[in-house]
């Protein structure tokens, strides 16, 4: 099976499930995102610009900084979820379909 | 501290089956227990069945291998053979909440000989953020953020 969706791509990567996971304690600065990561801060900024694009972070400007976060209710990961979760189930539909139409051809 | 909230878009499916609209929409409700997805399940049990019971104001539900029944939503809209539209009331903490409503909306339309496309549309999903304190209780439980992310990193 494959997942076209930019979301379920973004949470491919370990590094970037653990950014959501250290977001979903609060916003964070890009600096505090990275600390104690095994990443550069370079590389966290680009985890967050994918993430970003997929819909599951938010972004805001406080001064010069710009303050990152999750949704507070986790709705994007929810989006993500159900996006495969409704393709594994209408693939499961089709699948039925296709098995009482064969059946109904081997009764003809 | 305010947050900007991500108003999630809907989710869109589409696929096309190799029957009639009246079989096709027979098959999504009346044998909906049969080819529903093992693994998709709120209950504390293993699924055994799902119902979609087959007309306005039906509960959706599903049964467990324990006989426990566990509500999923009701049927809003009965409209055989182009269109159900169904409450799904499943919140981000994965328990049924009676007064969350969500929309999953799905219509058949003939394409072609012997074709149906379903088009399947689950709407209203920020409405499963209202309950804020809820979802943020869920958020450090199995059930909640470390759950899904396991969740996709199962599925991936």
């Amino acid at each position: 099976m494959t997942y076209g969706n930019a979301a379920f791509a973004a949470l491919a990567d370990p590094t970037r499930r653990r950014v959501l996971e250290r977001l979903a304690a609060g916003p964070k600065a890009v600096g505090e995102i990275a600390e104690g990561l095994p990443v550069s801060r370079p590389a966290v900024s680009q985890h967050l610009k994918v993430l970003k694009e997929a819909g599951l972070v938010t972004d805001r400007a406080e001064g010069a900084r710009r303050i990152y976060a999750i949704d507070p209710a986790g709705l994007g990961a929810m989006r993500a979820w159900l996006d495969q979760f409704w393709d594994a189930a209408l693939n499961a539909f089709q699948a039925e379909v296709e098995r009482l139409a064969m059946e109904e051809d081997a009764k003809a | 501290m305010t947050t900007a909230t991500i108003r999630p878009a809907p989710v869109r499916k589409s696929i096309t089956v190799p029957t009639s609209p009246e079989r096709a929409f027979e098959v999504f409700t009346a044998r909906f227990g049969v080819w529903w997805p093992r693994s998709h399940h709120i209950g504390a049990s293993a699924l055994a069945s799902a119902v979609i019971e087959p007309r306005a104001g039906g509960r959706w539900y599903e049964v467990g291998e324990d006989g426990a029944e566990c509500a999923w939503g009701d049927v809003l809209a009965w409209e055989p053979p182009s269109r159900l539209l169904l409450a799904w009331r499943i919140g981000a903490d994965w328990k049924h909440h009676p007064d969350l409503l969500t929309e999953v909306e799905v219509t058949f339309t003939a394409a072609g000989a012997g074709a149906t496309r379903v088009d399947l549309e689950h709407r209203l999903l920020e409405r499963m953020g209202e309950d804020a304190q809820r979802v943020r209780e869920s958020v450090d439980s199995d059930g909640g953020w470390s759950g899904i992310l396991k969740s996709y990193a199962d599925a991936i």
